[in-house]
């Protein structure tokens, strides 16, 4: 109980520490938008051949005829009452279409970053148990290797692959194939609601879609985690607790997988938070190259028709979810670690 | 350390890692090509060819021929130049503005030294490539402003290394015989402690080099900063991204290949560096 309470202090005190940052990224965000060329109001009336008083109205109704701080305040108002504003381009309001395309961009980076993970610790615990031998090397060796292809070469390179040569992808664009129905949305991940409607054709469909762009991610974002992994477990190996456990004559794997990976699983932990926070926002260019319908791709469309509302509200929606991940961390951080808790 | 000493450490310190030896290679190439490429290519990277439009590798055309016919090859060179310049102005740009002002913060601290730590906040906690997309969309499509926004997306890293290196060394002892000896704070800062925080630094350029790299051709993929025609290796990507699934793959593969192995290099020099500037490598 009094742990948990410590934990509630943590998060409670990390909560207040970010407000002022998420205020200085909305601020920000504004101002930013507002600087940027050209007129929305003409942009979106219907054409070259709009009156003056068409987008005289426009502009009225977008509310830019106002001075930069009045609409700075009702952009604060609006957010405070969860209005986001509307997107010019799809015409619904920008909330709806972020929570429309949300569970798109998180079933990418949790399939991602579940691949990087998978691949990673293995990677990096083997290089730990032997340093310095062909098998660290070869590890260092991809890792550098992932973090120096950009993820839309490395992208398109797979679809090269699997797609042209192999043969076994599917049509590298959208999250499901055009024969396949999508099933029923519940949760929004596609591959879950296909097995929850117990359609496997459908969950396969999904999946296949999705482990091209899935494994492009992983592959970029492989380096910090098994860098992390072979570092953590470097550390925990020569401490003491683990000689003990070998003069207790405790078996190999019960050491290496009970006491060792447990223990430097922590600082694991904290590097994949920052990881996932990084993917959902980097992953603009993996969205663009599988034309996966994500928010970081409605971002990009938003902004290269300068239609501002989607942008401001993916970009705070971003800093917002970087901010639940980091305090996530740390509650779990606080669970798997009492010391964190207490101190 | 004198020069001469500095340069036997070096290759000390590379005779002992042959990776780091053979990143200083491939990097001395890779700018080589960069510079002198673009003179010895027979083709012109821009003058379009269409009768050998999309032809694969050949003898005639080593890296095959994009969609206007255009020589792959000459492109991958010429792009070399821009892509470097753009790195290499906006890391220049963020460090020596991120060693200004971080090393003010670390010096000073009180009030400014807060509010700087609160922008800087704010900017780290922005997804960094869709700030830097958001910049570029807002100052308008230009090579500069790639630099300019590869520059802001960089320049919290800097603030905060050169603010907390500095701050460390604030209370030694030499930078008080340097205070007493009638030296103001701007020429302490400027003279006695940044030279230190330098090498602990170079570090740090190196890699950011590699991260610049794909900031720019990033950016230039999703069809913000430079243009076509312009070579650059981002856009070429971008344009053999039309065809890959018809089986095109060198229109892809060799932008692609000069991009990973720019990065790499960059990469591996600045972990040689560091193992340079690491006082336990010195035997």
């Amino acid at each position: 109980m009094r742990k948990l309470a410590g934990i509630a202090r943590l998060a409670g005190q990390r909560l207040l520490s970010s407000l002022p940052a998420l205020l200085g990224v909305v601020v920000f965000t504004f101002v930013l938008m507002r600087v940027l060329p050209g007129d929305p109001a003409v942009f979106f009336a219907s054409g070259p051949s709009a009156g003056q008083q068409e987008i005289q109205d426009l502009r009225h109704q977008m509310g830019l005829d106002r001075s930069i701080p009045v609409q700075l305040a009702f952009y604060l108002r609006d957010i405070g009452t969860g209005s986001f504003g509307r997107s010019m381009t799809t015409g619904q309001p920008v909330l709806k279409d972020l929570r429309e395309r949300l569970p798109a961009s998180l079933e990418l980076t949790f399939t991602a970053l579940f691949i990087a993970l998978g691949l990673a610790i293995p990677m990096g615990v083997a290089a730990a148990l032997n340093p310095g031998t062909a098998i660290d090397h070869a590890v260092r060796f991809l890792c550098t290797l992932g973090v120096c292809v950009p993820t839309f070469v490395s992208g398109l390179l797979l679809i090269y692959v699997f797609y042209y040569l192999a043969g076994i992808a599917p049509d590298p664009t959208g999250r499901i194939d055009v024969f396949t129905a999508p099933p029923p949305s519940l949760t929004g991940f596609l591959v879950i609601d296909s097995l929850l409607a117990g359609d496997a054709e459908a969950a396969a469909a999904a999946l296949r879609q999705l482990v091209l762009p899935a494994a492009t991610m992983a592959l970029f974002v492989l380096a910090p985690l098994a860098r992390m992994t072979r570092a953590s477990m470097l550390a925990v190996l020569g401490s003491d607790f683990i000689r003990t456990g070998r003069a207790m004559g405790l078996s190999r794997s019960r050491i290496i997988v009970v006491y060792a990976l447990r223990n430097a699983a922590l600082p694991v932990l904290t590097i994949a938070g920052i990881v996932f926070s990084t993917m959902l926002g980097a992953n603009v260019l993996v969205e663009k190259v599988f034309s996966w319908p994500g928010v970081a791709a409605y971002a990009l469309d938003a902004l290269l028709a300068s239609d501002y509302a989607p942008v401001q509200g993916f970009v705070l929606l971003m800093a917002s979810i970087f901010v639940l991940v980091n305090l996530l961390v740390d509650v779990l951080y606080g669970l798997a670690d009492p010391r964190v808790a207490a101190a | 350390m004198s020069a001469a000493a500095a340069a036997g450490h070096a290759l000390h310190v590379l005779r002992g890692n042959r990776v780091s030896a053979l990143a200083a290679i491939l990097g001395l190439v890779l700018v080589l090509a960069a510079v002198i490429g673009p003179l010895l290519t027979r083709y012109d990277p821009v003058t379009s060819d269409v009768a050998h439009a999309l032809q694969p590798p050949s003898a005639a055309h080593w890296a095959g021929t994009d969609q206007l016919g255009r020589d792959v090859l000459a492109r991958v060179v010429a792009a070399g130049r821009l892509d470097y310049a753009i790195a290499a102005a906006a890391v220049f740009l963020s460090f020596i503005v991120g060693a200004v002002i971080g090393g003010a913060c670390g010096f000073r601290g009180g009030a400014v030294d807060r509010w700087v730590g609160r922008v800087v906040d704010v900017l780290m906690a922005f997804p960094l490539f869709v700030l830097a997309m958001a910049m570029v969309a807002a100052l308008g499509n230009r090579v500069e402003n790639i630099v300019y926004a590869t520059a802001i997306i960089n320049l919290p890293f800097y603030i905060r290394f050169a603010r907390a290196e500095v701050a460390v060394r604030r209370q030694a002892g030499w930078v008080e015989a340097a205070s007493a000896s009638g030296n103001g704070p701007g020429r302490i800062v400027l003279r006695f402690l940044l030279p230190n925080v330098l090498p602990a630094m170079a570090v740090q350029i190196s890699l950011n080099l590699g991260w610049a790299i794909l900031n720019a051709a990033g950016l230039s993929f999703i069809g913000l900063g430079v243009r076509p025609p312009t070579p650059e290796w981002g856009i070429m990507v971008a344009e053999g991204a039309r065809f890959i699934t018809v089986g095109h793959w060198w229109l892809v593969a060799f932008p692609g290949l000069a991009l990973m192995l720019s990065v790499l290099c960059f990469n591996l020099l600045g972990d040689g560096l560091r193992d340079m500037l690491d006082p336990r490598m010195r035997t």
